[in-house]
């Protein structure tokens, strides 16, 4: 790293407005450049690099990008297609001749058997840019109307902390609660378990995951969390089934 | 008149509620308040209570308002009807719409606007409690509530009065050394930039003490925005001592 003033330590809260660094700098994420003057524009957590300076956000919301997973609701069926809320300043457009994998004929389809208001979708963006709405898809693999299951916001910029390192907080937690879970790139995640009290489980490990994600030493604290209310859980059970055979006798 | 005004500063040199002519009413700030908007303040200046919500950036409606290049900032400063000694009638009124406005500019200039073109961002206002100096309190807090809805800013804006009672310069002003004194200098400052996003006087004051009005203003907007910046961590301190322990 040059040798050029910085004005945090790493990993520090700062809030908009804060002078980062002087100098050769890039301006990364939620930040910006004046004068050779590096500011933050989000409260967030500072990050340093050789040349790039980012913050990492607290809070954000959702700005689509093109590839982008996302989970929304279907708010408004159109003439030849669905507007869907997708947790975005901007409505997403699902297009009936997408869903139907054909063309789309007014006079034989009935758009609203095949999807209506408030139903769920997981989707993919193909198209977006400043001028226009982004435009959803849902053919491929894993896409389309969602069942079952528990929905859940968080705000978008923890989704790469619920991920975690190559992937190791979701996949721990997939595995402790023996749930399925679907992270949208809004913000909203579906999580889908056999049991009810594995889902709720996972709604809690991932609440305490979005409240704590800017404090170090998360993934074993979510993990001793897990543990805890499972056995909390085992002996609630315990209690029940001893109190169920005092009854019969 | 002079006699009158006099009540305003005592020999002490100290202000009706106490306070030396360089001294903020004492000041509590709280970030994130308010569950269902998404960014909130909540401010008390002296026996000031204003609350701030922002909610956006969101579909403009109606549509024909959105524009095509930026997002649509909207502000409403609103008066609750018992926030006033006597009964304030809750329909906006002249005043409530020029400070809207105002209060509007003044946080324009600090939001990145241009980033999310055809959607609104919109800020409420209520003042609970008024005893002057609203206008300050209220960018205050609103410039708060915006960075806690995670809107992209170039700073954060903080704002304080200065003014004339007894022919001294003082800080913050309330009601009544409002309405019997001299004169009121409201400044807003997004002090990272040193750039000042609102300047208004009424009263009158001579070249000299404009200036000097407006540097005590100045010194008062740095107190407060320090007091900001502590609030908007505070929200996130909290979290981390407890999950500390």
């Amino acid at each position: 790293m040059k040798n050029l003033p910085t004005f945090f330590e790493r990993r520090e809260i700062v809030t908009p407005g804060d002078m980062l660094a002087e100098g050769e700098y890039v301006a990364g994420e939620n930040t910006y450049k004046e004068d050779k003057k590096i500011y933050a524009s989000r409260i967030g957590l500072v990050e340093y690099g050789d040349r790039n300076i980012s913050v990492v956000a607290l809070r954000a919301f959702y700005i689509p990008r093109i590839g982008d997973t996302v989970i929304g609701t279907i708010t408004e069926m159109g003439f030849s297609g669905w507007t869907v809320d997708i947790n975005s300043p901007y409505l997403a457009l699902l297009r009936a001749s997408d869903v139907l994998n054909r063309p789309f004929r007014p006079q034989r389809d009935e758009l609203s058997t095949v999807l209506n208001v408030g139903d769920l979708v997981i989707a993919k963006i193909v198209a977006y840019d400043r001028a226009h709405d982004p435009q959803l898809t849902v053919g491929e693999p894993g896409l389309g109307r969602i069942t079952r299951g528990q929905i859940m916001k968080v705000t978008p910029t923890k989704i790469p902390r619920i991920i975690g390192r190559k992937g190791s907080m979701i996949s721990m937690i997939k595995q402790e609660t023996d749930c399925h879970i679907t992270l949208g790139h809004n913000g909203v995640i579906l999580i889908t378990g056999k049991k009810l009290e594995d889902e709720q489980l996972a709604v809690m490990a991932i609440q305490k995951i979005e409240e704590e994600s800017h404090i170090s030493g998360l993934t074993d604290r979510i993990t001793q969390m897990i543990k805890e209310e499972k056995t909390k859980k085992r002996k609630r059970r315990k209690v029940k089934n001893e109190s169920k055979i005092q009854e019969t006798n | 008149m002079s006699q009158k005004s006099k009540k305003l500063i005592d020999k002490k040199g100290l202000r009706l509620d106490g306070r030396k002519p360089d001294q903020l009413r004492p000041t509590k700030i709280e970030v994130g308040i308010l569950a269902n908007a998404d960014g909130s303040a909540y401010i008390q200046q002296g026996k000031n209570k204003i609350l701030a919500a922002v909610y956006g950036p969101r579909e403009a409606h109606p549509k024909h308002l959105s524009l095509p290049d930026r997002a649509r900032l909207k502000c409403r400063y609103h008066m609750a009807p018992f926030s006033v000694q006597e009964r304030k009638s809750p329909a906006p009124s002249r005043r409530e719409k020029e400070l809207s406005k105002v209060i509007r500019e003044s946080l324009e200039p600090s939001i990145f606007l241009e980033y999310y073109p055809r959607t609104s961002i919109d800020i409420f206002i209520e003042v609970l409690q008024a005893d002057g100096g609203t206008r300050c309190a209220s960018i205050t807090a609103a410039s708060l509530a915006l960075a806690d809805a995670g809107i992209p800013m170039r700073g954060l804006v903080a704002a304080c009065a200065a003014g004339k009672i007894d022919d001294t310069i003082v800080l913050d002003l309330m009601d009544t050394e409002d309405k019997k004194g001299g004169a009121d200098v409201p400044v807003a400052l997004m002090s990272n930039l040193n750039a000042i996003t609102l300047l208004q006087m009424d009263g009158i004051l001579s070249f000299k003490e404009f200036e000097k009005a407006v540097n005590l203003a100045l010194k008062g907007c740095m107190k407060i925005y320090a007091l900001q910046t502590e609030a908007l961590k505070a929200k996130y301190m909290n979290v981390k001592e407890a999950a500390e322990e």
